[in-house]
């Protein structure tokens, strides 16, 4: 029974030397909430802006929007770029799916990595709306 | 069973008998009350429905009156969502959650037991109403102002607050499970390890923090306009009614994934078994959950496309709930290419997953029909959405609830339900549904609006009415077909052997039939499979090799492990049977249900005694001091009995609930700043010729002032507590309590002492509203330091053992953010605007 807990233990010290930073929980959790963050900017600045402004004017609009999608995209695509290097240490295959106990920094890397791509996408897609659309009506 | 270890454990978690036999608090048993309750309200509303299908089957039909058949759609709507959808997957998760961890029970019994008593007194309260005539007759969605203003009577009132209490009993779920999944696994279960049924629900439990507190905020707002006519939904007073729709979709669209996530979580757990395989990936499973959840929180508008809302608010959500549409793709493709390379086996349980995938499918691309908003301008509030919303929430949450109980049966009963039976169910329900709701989508489009009691001949909505009443027929025997082979007597049927499906995850470790124990001995976990790919694995669990084979001192206790790596930190004590939940639970709901009816003196004593219950709950249910520091856990490790900080459980409990605290005040923060975007001038000096007044720049900031001081008292009360200064702990918590009620004194004092009248305009409600949320909040800032302070002067807690003031310490960070944000938005907004 005891041989086995020591069985775990082993490569996952040699593992943790490996890591470039603490992976925790709430790491997966970072890019999706730039894209909230993002999303809920653009939505109160454009409710603001058009509620209070009565301008046909959007331009200082898709300015603010421009912006903030300046600052979100490049936060995300570091955490996604920083996931990255996390999850390639040691070379795993991709598309990445293995259990290995010692494995979890892998795993959180990789999740993050996939979060911080749809967080691109998806960040993108509410930019893409004020470059689309050109009046508050 | 002739270990003595054994015996002594199962004497720990026996089941009480006899009458007694209802103060169980056990996991399996809550969770089977929680399941069984919440699928006969599932059969109410079902019966709700067939009723208006027999209605709709002809037109011009007069069998119920329009204010009877406004009840039934209202009913059907709210018991569907509220009583059955979301309580059933928080039931079923604290029944299996435990089991699929390796885990005695979840971390706060009682609390379980508490939010499902509540659940049950709530739910027949409701649903009661529509016996008397009285029943909410404004929709699930209760838009005012027609529940404020076009509706005589208490509907709404059964509504808001019949729903809220069951609302924080489905928050109270959501703690319990998400300390469950990060807290209580078995050792070695790493975060890439778990279950991915843990991993949905964890990011469920996490949606329920964020997305009930804003309809509760709405609740409060919309009975305070009914109770006290504070104007928040009344235009002519400034008020406007899309404060709610935003409220209420904040919540509603978050809602469709709450119960359709766990649904797929069940999925996930019946598909590798069927296919005999590992889920294809893990990985990217997890991202869709992590991400679907995030994205559904950027959806809400799209229920509000046609409220004149600016074209480009619109966009942005419409963008949104195409991406959402992403990451649900990918878990379909993971669940397809499982069952692609496995070796499928054809059971009826395998067939409603799949019956559930196609249907949601379709169900899916309505949805993206209905997201772009011009498609929307034309299907809203037609029959088209109808048919959508049933085919997502049917497929996507219904049919794989239902393949969970043919997959779970045997492990709640060890008999197996009957497969022939099931065929004749699983075509009565798929041609059944589909017979019923295809045709609403052409209804729909041929221009048949929703909510009507009756239809006009000669409009072409005849035929598929019929239709649509025919399938729902088929849909319900298939029903009574399943509840006909859950019911039935099976006492000569034989026993199931273990693991009857072959699974490859813990909860199918269990014997048959099972003991109350949970598991034998807690194993290490160092796989995703860990039956199929741990060799001997429930032989040594059975031989209780692994942790607490035992219960030396008779106590129900469980293991605590870290968040991330599962790593040993506590044995956990956890409470046994009792009857203060279901005291508790009577005595809220007895607050609710009075004050619904304005009694207000019944509504205080109440209130009086689930505070007094609630007290002794906690007092002699919680944070107690053992009688030895650590004990032998197996396997040469010792762990401690008592831990406090963020190690333990109680503290992580705090800061979710406060968390979702918090998410109901920024609401109504949100509500403010919302009504100063609607109105040119806010706050406006005079409205209808009487003076606007709020509660003015100085008392606001006096109360800021003087809740930093009670929250800097409250950081010492704990520090000199764990220095063990005991003279400066109790002058701190005094102190902390005196400044805390000045801080509320002062608060409540500037509105009043400007003569401010909250019914005047809404500006001087919303101050009102704000003002008393952390009014409130300040009393029970203040009684929590009262409860540390007794605590410590009866030895319940002392330098060592200081969890109550440190958990009361973390609740306190939150009170100071809520009475800053509130004094110095009330202090400081109208001079900005
Ligand atoms: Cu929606």
């Amino acid at each position: 029974m005891s041989e086995r807990v020591n069985r775990q233990a082993v490569p996952l010290h040699e593992h943790e030397r490996l890591r470039p930073m603490r992976m925790r929980l709430w790491w997966i959790a970072i890019s999706p909430t730039v894209w909230a963050i993002h999303f809920l900017a653009s939505y109160i600045t454009a409710a603001i802006w058009c509620e209070k402004m009565m301008a046909g004017n959007l331009r200082p609009l898709q300015f603010s929007v421009a912006i903030y999608t300046a600052i979100a995209l490049p936060a995300i695509g570091w955490v996604g770029w920083a996931s990255y290097r996390n999850f390639r240490r040691g070379d795993p295959p991709v598309p990445y799916d293995f259990d290995d106990p010692t494995d979890r920094t892998h795993f959180l890397g990789f999740t993050a990595f996939l979060l911080s791509v749809l967080s691109v996408v998806a960040t993108l897609f509410t930019a893409l709306v004020f470059v689309l659309i050109g009046s508050c009506d | 069973m002739n270990d003595p270890r054994a015996k002594r454990l199962l004497k720990a978690w026996e089941t009480p008998k006899g009458w007694r036999y209802w103060s169980a608090v056990n996991n399996s048993e809550v969770g089977l009350w929680y399941t069984l309750t919440a699928f006969a309200f599932f059969l109410f509303g079902g019966v709700l429905a067939l009723i208006m299908r027999v209605q709709l089957a002809l037109p011009d039909n007069h069998w119920l009156t329009p204010d009877q058949y406004n009840q039934i759609f209202t009913m059907h709507g709210s018991v569907m969502m509220f009583l059955f959808a979301v309580p059933i997957l928080e039931a079923i998760s604290i029944m299996l959650l435990p089991e699929m961890l390796g885990s005695r029970d979840l971390p706060f019994p009682r609390l379980s037991a508490y939010g499902y008593w509540c659940f049950l007194i709530g739910g027949v309260f409701v649903c009661a109403s529509l016996f008397f005539g009285v029943g909410p007759r404004g929709g699930w969605f209760m838009y005012p102002p027609m529940t404020t203003e076009y509706q005589e009577g208490i509907g709404p009132d059964i509504w808001l607050l019949g729903l809220s209490f069951i609302e924080i009993a489905s928050i109270a779920a959501a703690v319990e499970l998400i300390v469950g999944v990060l807290k209580c696994r078995p050792p070695g279960m790493r975060l890439n390890l778990i279950p991915l049924y843990a991993w949905y629900i964890l990011v469920v439990a996490v949606m329920i923090l964020f997305a009930f507190p804003p309809l509760i905020a709405g609740d409060l707002l919309m009975e305070l306009e009914r109770a006290m006519d504070w104007p928040f939904f009344d235009v002519e007073r400034g008020g406007d009614p899309m404060l709610w729709q935003h409220l209420f979709w904040i919540f509603g669209h978050p809602e469709v994934y709450i119960v359709f996530l766990p649904s797929i979580a069940l999925v996930a757990m019946i598909i590798p078994t069927f296919a005999r395989t590992p889920m294809a990936g893990y990985g990217w499973i997890v991202l869709a959950a992590v991400g679907t959840g995030f994205l559904s929180f950027g959806l809400w508008v799209h229920h509000m496309f046609t409220t004149g809302l600016p074209g480009i608010s619109i966009g942005i959500f419409s963008a949104a709930s195409q991406a959402v549409a992403i990451p649900t793709g990918v878990q379909i493709f993971c669940f397809i290419a499982t069952l692609l390379v496995g070796r499928v086996q054809r059971k009826v349980c395998l067939k409603f997953v799949l019956a559930g995938l196609a249907t949601f499918i379709i169900g899916g691309l309505t949805g993206v029909m209905v997201a772009i908003a011009p498609f929307d301008y034309q299907a809203h509030d037609t029959y088209f959405i109808v048919g959508h919303l049933h085919y997502v929430l049917i497929g996507g949450t219904i049919f794989p609830i239902v393949a969970g109980f043919y997959y779970y049966y045997p492990f709640v009963t060890g008999k197996r339900l009957s497969e022939r039976l099931g065929n004749i169910a699983f075509w009565l329900m798929l041609i059944g549904f589909n017979v019923a709701f295809f045709p609403m989508h052409l209804a729909g489009l041929t221009g048949m609006p929703r909510r009507v009691h009756t239809f006009p001949g000669g409009m072409g909505f005849e035929l598929p009415n019929l239709i649509s009443s025919i399938g729902a027929f088929g849909l319900g025997a298939g029903f009574v077909v399943l509840l006909w082979d859950v019911f039935r007597p099976k006492g000569n049927h034989p026993y199931v052997p273990r693991n009857v499906w072959n699974a490859g995850t813990l909860e199918w470790s269990g014997q048959v039939p099972d003991h109350p124990w949970g598991i034998r001995s807690i194993p290490i976990i160092e796989t995703r499979y860990p039956l199929w790919e741990q060799e001997n694995l429930m032989a040594e669990i059975d031989a209780g090799q692994f942790y607490l084979a035992d219960a030396e001192e008779g106590r129900r206790e469980t293991l605590v492990t870290s968040a991330v790596d599962a790593e040993l930190i506590q044995c956990l004590r956890v409470p046994g049977p009792s009857f203060l939940p279901f005291w508790a639970a009577v005595f809220t709901g007895g607050v609710f249900i009075f004050s619904t009816y304005h009694w207000w003196m019944l509504a205080g004593c109440c209130s009086v005694l689930s505070f007094a219950t609630i007290v002794t709950w906690m007092w002699t249910g919680t944070a107690e001091i053992p009688e030895k520091e650590t004990k032998p856990v197996g396997l040469g490790q010792s762990l401690p009995l008592y831990v406090s900080g963020p190690a333990a459980v109680g503290w992580w409990a705090m800061f979710i609930t406060m968390l979702g605290d918090m998410t109901a005040f920024i609401s109504l923060v949100f509500g403010y700043f919302f009504y100063w975007t609607v109105h040119e001038d806010f706050p406006p000096a005079h409205w209808n010729g009487e003076p606007v007044v709020g509660a003015g720049s100085l008392w606001p900031l006096v109360s800021v002032g003087l809740g930093a001081v009670a929250w800097f008292a409250v950081v010492m009360a704990r520090r000199w507590n764990h220095n063990d200064f005991i003279l400066g702990f109790y002058a701190s918590s005094s102190l902390a309590v005196a400044a805390a009620l000045a801080s509320g004194v002062a608060l409540v004092w500037g509105p009043y002492s400007n003569g401010m009248d909250p019914t005047v305009h809404v500006y001087s409600s919303t101050t009102g509203v704000l003002v008393l949320w952390s009014f409130v909040h300040l009393i029970l800032g203040a009684t929590m330091l009262l409860y540390c302070m007794a605590r410590r002067l009866f030895g319940k807690m002392d330098a060592e053992h200081d969890a109550d003031i440190v958990n009361v310490t973390l609740a306190w960070h939150f009170l100071l953010l809520t009475v800053a944000i509130t004094g110095s938005v009330l202090a400081l907004f109208p001079w900005v605007a």
